[in-house]
């Protein structure tokens, strides 16, 4: 079947069976292997993009079911190549990732929340993540990466000082 | 972990989709597919045709009609848990659907596929149960209503029909002034699936006695069960009669044994969660009652 995606803000024509996981389609017809294929069947989250700014798991969707739906990856969420997101950097500050086959994961669903609440507290960021499992951090660091991320992210959108400010 | 071949349609109405269910007797409907595709992966499920109906716009939505909360069957889990008429009309659905999969099981999934899929732990259903909710399908012939407690058989079993479909779910609504409910589950871990789950939803009078009760009881045994707990009603709800009304009630309960969980420990968490949600509706009623 012909399918349309509008991935990473460009759209992409597909000729895919039906039984073609949008993830598969993504890593296999795209080339846009960030999106990892792990358990394949809804349990680990490495498959994780967003769908619509949602983050959903990408394994349980089939490539036909995503026709003209707006789908990020961890490809498209920096601003250019060689650059990092805000989030991004946040995880190697902090060193939230080490091999990295959770991380595209744990990155878009924490992106998702930041987009929905610039000031999350360690419980929501738990909630956000406790979709997708890491087996080697011990999700202690990937969650002070979405801390560090979120106070970065306010710093840099905060209003300058009043007094003495510019217009 | 990859599907079998299947053909895939998407209907442009329900009665087309009825159409197509008709005409292909191992056809599967689809909606948010979180249970049914990685039954698809493991092949534990084989449809020569997949029923796409997430995009009907018939089936989505919430609405309210006197006395009911109506959600249509595609409406994803999110958007009810999102919901400020399921926040203030269905209480006890706004409590139990944090306890629904994880965020981004919630983004795809639907109510309405969690109840057709009939999960013997599953939250929604338990709900459903509990509240004596009605239960919509559709098929070629028509249009049928059943209560919640006759659509759910047993595990993954429903009274749906056969070339038919969940169209939407009719909650009763308390009219009651105070009304708290009360809902607790233990898993292996957070969002896995439930041994045991409890639903309670408490309406106190004034002198903060009960005037109505419902408790229901969810991963005991092959499908969600009302317990009868009326005998409270009336009372003040407090002290030890709860835990003996809960108990005496759980007779009815038929507890399974698996690797996870004994059904001697079942039914002994599912008295103690029972009690412990309805303690906490109605503390939840007396709060909502003193802030009036």
């Amino acid at each position: 079947m012909k399918v349309a995606l509008l991935v990473n803000g460009a759209v992409r024509e597909v000729d895919v069976e039906p039984r073609k996981t949008l993830l598969d389609t993504l890593r296999e017809d795209l080339s846009l292997t960030g999106a990892h294929a792990g358990c394949e069947h809804g349990v680990c989250g490495a498959c994780t993009v967003l769908v619509d700014g949602a983050p959903v798991r990408s394994c349980l969707m089939f490539a036909v079911q995503a026709d003209g739906l707006d789908i990020t990856t961890i490809e498209g969420l920096a601003s250019a190549p060689g650059e990092l997101s805000v989030l991004q950097d946040s995880f190697c500050e902090t060193h939230g990732l080490q091999c990295g086959f959770c991380t595209p994961g744990m990155i878009l669903a924490s992106h998702a929340l930041l987009e929905a609440n610039p000031a999350p507290t360690r419980a929501d960021i738990a909630e956000a993540i406790s979709g997708n499992i890491c087996r080697c951090t011990g999700y202690g660091q990937i969650v002070e990466a979405v801390e560090l991320a979120a106070e970065r992210l306010r710093l840099a959108n905060a209003p300058r000082a009043a007094a003495g400010g510019r217009p | 972990m990859k599907p079998a071949e299947f053909a895939y349609v998407r209907p442009a109405s329900v009665a087309e989709a009825c159409a197509v269910l008709a005409s292909n007797p191992d056809a599967r409907v689809v909606a948010g597919g979180q249970t049914l595709v990685p039954m698809l992966a493991m092949r534990l499920a084989r449809p020569s045709i997949l029923v796409d109906i997430l995009r009907l716009p018939e089936l989505a939505g919430i609405a309210e009609e006197p006395g009911t909360l109506v959600i249509g069957a595609t409406t994803r889990q999110v958007e009810a848990e999102r919901s400020s008429l399921v926040a203030s009309r269905l209480p006890l659905l706004a409590a139990a659907l944090p306890w629904v999969g994880h965020p981004p099981t919630r983004n795809r999934g639907t109510v309405g596929g969690s109840l057709a899929n009939a999960d013997p732990s599953a939250e929604i259903p338990l709900v459903a149960v509990a509240l004596e909710a009605e239960i919509v399908t559709e098929d070629e012939g028509g249009r049928f209503a059943m209560p919640a407690d006759d659509f759910f058989i047993g595990p993954m079993l429903t009274a749906a029909p056969e070339a038919g479909l969940l169209t939407q779910v009719r909650f009763p609504v308390w009219s009651e002034p105070c009304v708290g409910v009360g809902f607790h589950e233990v898993s292996a871990r957070r969002s896995d699936f439930a041994f045991v789950s409890a639903a309670a939803q408490v309406a106190l009078d004034p002198d903060g006695r009960c005037t109505r009760i419902a408790l229901g009881i969810g991963g005991v045994g092959d499908r969600p069960v009302r317990l009868d707990v009326a005998g409270l009603v009336g009372t003040r709800v407090e002290g030890d009669r709860v835990a003996q009304a809960v108990e005496a009630a759980a007779a009815v309960l038929e507890p399974t044994s698996d690797l996870h969980a004994s059904a001697a420990y079942r039914r002994r968490v599912a008295i103690l969660l029972g009690a412990r949600a309805i303690g906490d509706a109605v503390a939840d009623a007396q709060e909502k009652g003193a802030g009036r």
